[in-house]
């Protein structure tokens, strides 16, 4: 605190300290905290507030081991979101290494030009999209149809598979540059001993190529993860019906429903439910907040 | 160095990969050009320019054009501020406080959208302050703050600090070296960090969902509309939206190619 007292004088720090402490205090800790104080309260009636009912209660957490439908919603998002995490580094690492180490700078210029122009446009229009591509009577399944690979449309837009489809779409990018990033700090040199040394190609990668990306496979699964489980728009549009996603269920008990408490209480779930996938990724991948914020 | 077959192969996936990219965002942009009820390529019913006249007139568009452009400013007009303010106080701590802050200071970047809007609104709620597009604003704040901090202090940590000390040691006062040196040598910064905040905020839609009360913004006008009898008119909007990503984005390359100093 001295030192920042030295270099900025009172009045400065002072505005400095009460701008971060209206930030963080008034718009992110007390927030989250009554969030989740209320969800542990129960969805009274005006005139029951401050009484007898009006104490605290895991009547909300309840409710969702109670509801089978919203467990398997809850799986399902938790099944989605891995599932459309890892095609998203499928898809991702060969262009990632393309960037990182056989791209010429001015190719690699191009190309990275052209991955951020879809990264700026707008998720629900990235979805909006798909929703064309995969329509029953569709783009996709006309041309299929055209060049004879199938006699009749097909549904697409089925179960999970849209939304799947979707967030791998939209969230490519999200994963390309983190592990873009990791990937250029490798040494070139590694790659071609290995490959002197006799390693195919595959065992290159595994040994080689991947271990040295992980941190950047980290950052990128935790931002896929997260802006899929937490998605709304995207099954919204591309999900069928019937295979709902847990925001929907929360927006549901909010402004359906119209029982917050409720509504908090499966927020506060879906929040854990990222703040451990976010654990583990840290833990497993070995790698720091400050690695993750680049 | 990588064998022939390696390159090919690459190559090939490359050209798919773009083609994924870009493949659908083309069909979603010609879709606004087709004469057909329902956005389509297939089958092609004649090129018109009708869905773009609608979109002109459409009254429900231009009020969530509005207010998407005043929340955008509302919020930078905030966030600008605060993310700089808290930037030049993480950068002059050391030791656990600075990794707490910057803990606090990160962790809304990885918090859903939608449990943000949520905790906003419950928040004021309590305090009495129903929702609409002030709850919005405040909201996407919270995370907005995070990415101005992050690019101020990457600038930050970059500067020479001899010069304010030079300054100082020369008399000048802190709002002085504030004013002459700090905030000169961040102009870039924070110049990138104004466009990248009201855009992030023109972009958003998951915080704004729970916080907006009845209020619309551009992307809730274009949510509800593919939800509730979608319209080329949709793609017509999206073509100007992309119109002006793209232009942005070749702007800031071209802008960027002489190395920041």
């Amino acid at each position: 605190m001295k030192d920042v007292l030295s270099r900025y004088g009172t009045t400065l720090t002072g505005m400095m300290v009460l701008a971060t402490f209206l930030w963080l205090a008034g718009m992110v800790v007390l927030p989250y905290l009554v969030m989740v104080d209320f969800s542990f309260r129960p969805n009274l009636l005006p005139a029951d507030l401050g009484g007898d009912k009006d104490h605290l209660t895991l009547d909300n957490y309840e409710t969702l081991f109670r509801n089978t439908i919203h467990i398997v919603v809850f799986l399902r998002t938790i099944w989605g979101s891995a599932l459309a995490t890892f095609l998203c580094l499928a898809v991702s690492y060969p262009v990632a290494y393309f960037l990182a180490k056989m791209a010429s700078p001015k190719q690699a210029a191009t190309l990275l030009l052209l991955l951020v122009i879809p990264f700026w446009i707008n998720e629900i229009l990235r979805t909006f999209a798909w929703f064309i591509i995969l329509a029953y009577n569709g783009p996709l399944n006309g041309v299929l149809r055209l060049i004879g690979a199938i006699d009749a449309p097909i549904r697409w837009i089925a179960g999970s598979n849209g939304v799947i489809a979707g967030m791998t779409y939209a969230y490519t990018v999200f994963m390309v540059f983190p592990v873009y990033n990791a990937i250029e700090t490798l040494d070139r040199n590694q790659i071609e001993a290995a490959r002197d040394l006799g390693a195919p190609l595959w065992r290159i990668h595994l040994r080689v190529v991947l271990p040295h990306a992980k941190p950047g496979i980290a950052v990128g699964c935790i931002m896929v993860f997260t802006a899929a489980a937490g998605s709304y728009i995207v099954p919204a549009i591309l999900g069928a019906p019937g295979t709902r996603w847990f925001t929907e269920i929360i927006y549901q008990w909010f402004f359906e429903g119209q029982n917050w408490q409720q509504g908090s209480a499966y927020a506060f779930l879906l929040l854990i439910l990222c703040i451990a996938f976010v654990m583990a990724m840290m833990r497993i991948f070995k790698v720091g907040l400050a690695d993750i914020a680049r | 160095m990588e064998s022939r077959l390696t390159r090919i192969l690459v190559n090939a996936y490359l050209i798919i990969f773009l083609l994924y990219l870009f493949a659908p965002l083309f069909v979603m942009v010609a879709a606004a050009f087709n004469d057909s009820r329902f956005p389509t390529v297939m089958p092609w019913h004649g090129t018109t320019l009708r869905w773009f006249e609608a979109l002109w007139e459409d009254d429900r568009m231009w009020e969530a054009l509005l207010n998407s452009i005043l929340v955008g400013i509302a919020a930078v007009v905030i966030s600008v501020p605060i993310g700089t303010l808290a930037a030049l106080l993480l950068d002059s701590i050391r030791g656990r406080t600075r990794s707490f802050l910057y803990a606090l200071m990160v962790a809304p970047l990885l918090v859903p959208g939608i449990i943000i809007g949520i905790s906003t609104l419950i928040f004021w709620n309590r305090l009495g302050v129903s929702s609409g597009l002030h709850l919005s604003t405040i909201g996407q704040c919270s995370f907005i703050c995070s990415y101005v901090m992050l690019m101020v202090l990457a600038r930050l940590q970059r500067m020479d600090r001899s010069l304010e000390e030079a300054a100082l040691d020369l008399g000048a006062t802190h709002t002085q070296t504030l004013r002459l040196i700090v905030l000169p040598y961040l102009r870039t910064a924070l110049l990138t960090a104004t466009v990248l905040a009201f855009f992030q905020s023109f972009e958003n839609f998951n915080t704004t969902l729970f916080t907006r009360g009845g209020a619309t913004t551009v992307t809730i006008f274009i949510a509800s509309r593919i939800r509730t009898g979608v319209t080329p008119e949709v793609n017509a909007l999206g073509l100007v939206l992309i119109s002006i990503t793209v232009a942005a984005a070749v702007v800031y390359a071209v802008r960027r190619k002489p190395a920041p100093v």
